[in-house]
């Protein structure tokens, strides 16, 4: 069976790179890169791995040879992070709307301005409509193991969508964790082989990747796409049970803690969900009913799970680690409320904006957004629907 | 893509995956006529069939006969850019509006 080791969050996701042992791996080598392709490289060098590296200029060309390369049927990764994710943000939708199955690693960091390199969720939070199917981690194992389930995910073919696997920046990107990895075999074991429909280097069966598709056509392939990806779940749940099965870990598409007698709970994305979760328990030896929700999945949207965990809270407090700007709330949380509106009865939902740029989300922080929780539980009324949290003013 | 001969084009249950198309060929189905604003007329007295217009078509819309003369222009595919009359040494081409 599987062994615990000591790996930092990007080392966690190379490994899992390697055990996959992908065909080819296309990426950009320099900032805002992260230390998966530099792991991933060293593997390559040492023989570890049959993989055709492609370094390339841009993160823009990093994808790009990611679409050529799945378009000829092989199995494709690549990693970003920041800056780096919004330059491939042309060539994302294009893996998509080929139904290319690439699957990639994004460090979850802050776009600029300002500069900054640490944590927050506005990068991949950039590319939610871009047709890429996006599991978010709380840790290193989550990390790992959501990038081993991707790939069979995506590759599926019923699925035939890219797929992106989040860890948070730094704090888990850069820090040593205890995770059980599995052996190479039980990966390899695990893994299907990867049957594209189509091949651009199929000289017996020539085929168009691409062509153009104007008001004739582009509109069927785009509602087929958007079909896709709402059949996906289907696969998904599959793929995560046989998952589960070989590894003994259990991970619900939508986890909770502490849920089923709360009167209030926190929903919240990869790592902070770990400092929610010791504050819930805190909570708990003082007698308040507050509990925890963590979406691994956000695209495709786990609509029922997310109605299912919320259905007997009376207050929820939606956490964004990035801002949309609109006066509206972060994305997770107008996707909730939108998934909760037509509901008889559901709880009254705020949203907090957190930790943008690596600030740090502190208990104490969490704690202030349950109690702001417990007066609007009681009365029913928020006083602000959109709030910010451990910002200065 | 774009056959325009059929009334009814099929749905998105029933297309390709990805807007594939997938056997070759099928540019045929493309007729790019209908993007012309002027059209190719030949002189025939002025031509020496050196074959330049079917050099340098970029759509192939001139043919050439089997006994390696300069055949028809098809106008279902020629898209009008004046190409053809540009490069004829005898300006034997000129391009005149529809």
């Amino acid at each position: 069976m599987g062994k615990k080791v000591a790996l930092i969050g990007t080392a966690a996701m190379a490994t899992a790179m390697r055990q996959i042992n992908p065909d080819v791996v296309s990426a950009f080598p320099i900032t805002p890169q992260t230390a998966i392709v530099q792991d991933f490289a060293s593997y390559v060098h040492n023989g570890m791995v049959d993989t055709e590296f492609i370094t390339v200029e841009s993160e823009h060309s990093a994808m790009s040879a990611c679409v050529g390369a799945a378009s000829a049927g092989a199995r494709v990764m690549t990693a970003t992070s920041s800056a780096g994710l919004a330059l491939m943000w042309e060539i994302l939708s294009i893996a998509s709307g080929l139904r290319l199955p690439v699957v990639m690693t994004n460090v979850n960091r802050a776009l600029s301005a300002p500069i900054n390199i640490h944590c927050d969720h506005s990068d991949s939070m950039g590319a939610r409509d871009a047709g890429w199917i996006q599991f978010y981690s709380e840790n290193s194992q989550e990390g790992y193991d959501n990038l081993i389930k991707s790939i069979r995910i995506a590759e599926d073919e019923n699925v035939r969508l890219p797929a992106m696997v989040m860890i948070d920046g730094f704090i888990t990107g850069h820090s040593t964790e205890i995770l059980e990895i599995l052996e190479d075999s039980q990966v390899k074991g695990f893994l299907k082989e990867n049957k594209a429909p189509y091949s651009v280097l199929d000289i017996e069966n020539p085929s168009t990747f691409g062509p153009l598709q104007l008001t004739d056509y582009y509109f069927e392939t785009k509602k087929q796409e958007a079909d896709a990806m709402v059949a996906s779940m289907d696969t998904i749940k599959a793929v995560c049970k046989e998952y589960r099965e070989l590894s003994g870990r259990e991970q619900p598409l939508v986890d909770t803690y502490m849920i089923d007698d709360a009167e209030m709970a926190i929903m919240v994305l990869s790592s902070t969900a770990g400092t929610t979760r010791s504050v819930v328990r805190e909570l708990r030896k003082d007698g308040i009913k507050a509990g925890l929700i963590k979406p691994r999945l956000f695209r495709p949207f786990p609509k029922e799970e997310i109605i299912e965990s919320t259905k007997n809270l009376k207050a929820l407090a939606v956490l964004d680690r990035s801002d949309s700007f609109s006066g509206q709330g972060g994305p997770l949380y107008s996707e909730v409320r939108s998934a909760l509106y037509d509901l008889d009865t559901k709880p009254v939902i705020t949203n907090y904006v957190y930790g943008l740029g690596g600030r740090d989300t502190t208990i104490d922080q969490i704690k202030k957004a349950f109690n702001d929780l417990s007066s609007v539980a009681k009365t029913g009324k928020a006083e602000n629907l959109v709030n910010y949290l451990g910002v200065r003013e | 893509m774009a056959d325009k001969t059929k009334q009814e084009k099929p749905g998105y249950k029933t297309i390709p995956m990805g807007g594939m198309i997938p056997r070759a060929g099928s540019s045929e189905d493309y007729k790019t006529g209908d993007w012309r604003v002027k059209k190719p007329v030949r002189d025939d007295e002025k031509c020496i069939d050196c074959l330049f217009c079917y050099i340098f078509c970029p759509e192939r819309a001139v043919s050439v006969t089997e006994d390696g003369k300069i055949g028809k222009i098809n106008l279902d595919y020629c898209k009008g850019c004046g190409i053809c009359a540009e490069e004829c040494p005898k300006d034997a081409i000129k391009m005149e509006l529809e």
